[in-house]
């Protein structure tokens, strides 16, 4: 398989902190790539590199083999990588449908003066949108609450809505940001079962996740991380038994306890 | 179109035709005008703010464009009114880019502080006047009529059908933009400005777009200003002027078209009705009226008001049915909660 993005000694400092420390890693298309690893760890500044809402303080960023890490966001979006909030950002003013019509906005065209006037080539775009974006809500299951206002919906919908908004960008690349947090079992097993849904299609899907069962369960590969750098990286299994996640996720005693015992 | 925008255009058309049978008298009608001239100027500012969750204080230094801009190329060099109006409108708009493109990149309310530099700026020019255009205080006059399709507008009742129909093509202009593909992204960004960022908005664009297009609307109202009072100094287009603006916007709810309409309507009548009153105290009423309905109606007067009505006679009809045994399980919708 082909690598999608790579990413080459990434740093971001915030001030005197270093939130992503020389961190290089692959992602291959068409496969699930987990990102774990503590609090703090920089795995949302690592999206929010990816995504160009943060420049990085160094290190470059390759997608499909050109260099984006200093393009802005709208245009990477173009590009073909989108995106879910670990703090849920739907646009609140809007409704559920409508939200998922933003998504729709880097593969339409209308502009100013033909929505102004409302042509009837605008009117074809328009019909167009809804039908794309209704599909997509159907695929994440939240056909029935199309035109609710999208802040109304409990919080685990939001998650699915914000999923359908990132699909709706015809991402090649989605990076979803802890989708299963603040989801009860059976929700999280639906997402498991949606985003391997969704590599399926044919999209190349990084996920940041603290819920173990959901990364061990769907992941190709999984990469860790602490305090901005990678220790471990490999198939699930493997990171399971690294020395350094061990130590990193149950602490020193625990790891010294079962070296001595193995 | 929607069908709800539809049947307000329609009703708002019905409404307009009617008012000269009742208000035919020139000082009303008169006082319409002002209100019409005024939304022409709020509803750009309310697509702005409302959907751009951003704040011009500098409304009033546009609106003093298009009228010095048409006044001073009619009265002073001879122009037609139709092109002295195309001249002012495309000077004022490329001043507003000036304005809002290094702003308007940046977060925060840059912008709010830049336009309040330029309203200021733009009346300080007129009335020091510097290059002997403006006629300084006293401003000037001898700026012509405006004809429409060889129609003369020099009366009244003209005037009022002539603003309103230009309100009416702009409202008509903005549903539909609202309404649209860039219309979502214009409220994306209200939304939230990273997501939509995220979602391949060009947020910057889009804001520019929506500034330059309030400061274009702003200016063809002051190019009607100039021909509709034949004359022009600088008193009112001062900073005040700009806050009122903004009043009117916020009293109709800042993300809502027809209520900028109508808050302007409200507004300018009231400020007409109580003239001497609002002479010395209109900056204090425009304040208060800002802190009410930020902190009472932030959807502005309107619908807030309706809302907190609706949840009145709810309660009240709540509290009746209680009373009647065995009538509460319905207005509660929970049968447990009756027994």
């Amino acid at each position: 398989m082909s690598t999608i993005l790579q990413a080459i000694s990434l740093r971001k400092n915030f001030g005197g902190v270093v939130a992503l420390d020389d961190l290089s890693f692959e992602v291959r298309a068409g496969e699930i790539k987990s990102i774990i690893g503590p609090n703090g760890a920089g795995k949302t500044t690592l999206f929010n590199i990816i995504s160009g809402i943060y420049r990085p303080s160094s290190g470059r960023v390759r997608f499909e083999g050109k260099d984006v890490a200093l393009l802005p966001p709208h245009v990477i979006a173009r590009k073909g990588i989108s995106r879910t909030f670990q703090n849920l950002q739907l646009f609140a003013n809007m409704t559920v449908l409508e939200n998922v019509m933003v998504g729709r906005h880097p593969r339409t065209r209308v502009g100013f003066w033909r929505s102004i006037v409302r042509f009837p080539g605008v009117r074809r775009e328009e019909r167009l949108t809804a039908r794309a974006a209704k599909e997509l809500l159907d695929l994440v299951g939240l056909a029935d609450n199309a035109h609710r206002a999208a802040a109304t919906l409990p919080f685990g919908k939001q998650r699915l809505a914000e999923i359908a908004r990132a699909l709706a960008t015809e991402p090649k690349l989605l990076l979803l940001d802890e989708p299963a947090s603040g989801l009860n079992v059976r929700e999280t097993e639906q997402a498991g079962r949606l985003i391997q849904k969704i590599r399926d299609m044919g999209k190349t899907v990084l996920v940041v996740e603290h819920d173990m069962s959901l990364v061990m369960g769907i992941s190709e590969e999984v990469l860790v991380l602490d305090h901005g750098r990678r220790i471990a990286e490999g198939p699930p299994r493997e990171v399971q038994k690294h020395p350094e996640v061990l130590r990193v996720y149950l602490g020193e005693d625990f790891h010294n306890a079962a070296s001595a015992e193995s | 179109m929607s069908k709800k925008n539809l049947i307000g255009l329609i009703v708002l058309i019905a409404f307009l035709l009617v008012i000269p049978r009742f208000f035919g008298n020139p000082y009303y009608l008169g006082v319409l005008v002002w209100s019409g001239l005024y939304s022409l100027i709020c509803m750009g500012l309310s697509l702005f703010m409302g959907y751009c969750g951003q704040i011009s204080l500098g409304q009033a230094g546009f609106y003093a464009l298009g009228a010095y801009g048409s006044g001073i190329l009619t009265a002073r060099f001879g122009f037609e009114p139709w092109p002295a109006l195309a001249v002012a409108l495309v000077a004022c708009v490329i001043l507003a880019l000036g304005v809002g493109l290094p702003t308007l990149r940046l977060k925060g309310h840059y912008l709010a502080m830049a336009t309040l530099g330029f309203g200021v700026i733009i009346y300080v020019v007129a009335d020091a006047d510097p290059f002997g255009l403006t006629g300084g205080p006293s401003g000037f006059s001898g700026i012509p009529k405006l004809s429409v399709f060889g129609l003369a507008l020099n009366d009244e009742l003209r005037w009022y059908y002539f603003v309103w129909a230009t309100v009416l093509i702009f409202l008509f202009f903005l549903l539909n933009l609202v309404n649209s593909r860039v219309g979502r992204a214009l409220r994306s960004i209200h939304g939230g400005e990273t997501a939509a960022k995220a979602m391949g908005v060009n947020v910057a664009k889009y804001k520019t777009q929506a500034f330059l297009l309030s400061a274009a609307m702003a200016s063809v109202a002051g190019s009607f200003y100039a021909h509709y009072v034949g004359f022009v100094n600088p008193e009112p287009f001062n900073l005040e002027l700009s806050i009122h603006l903004v009043t009117m916007v916020v009293i109709g709810g800042v993300t809502n078209l027809w209520g900028a309409i109508a808050g302007t309507v409200l507004l300018t009548v009231l400020t007409e009705g109580f003239r001497t009153f609002f002479k010395e105290y209109r900056l204090l009423f425009d304040g208060l009226i800002l802190v009410v309905i930020m902190l009472l109606f932030a959807e502005g007067l309107f619908l807030g008001a309706a809302k907190k009505v609706a949840a009145l006679v709810a309660r009240a009809s709540c509290l009746r049915s209680r009373r009647r045994p065995g009538a509460s399980t319905h207005s509660t919708g929970n049968p447990e909660a009756a027994s």
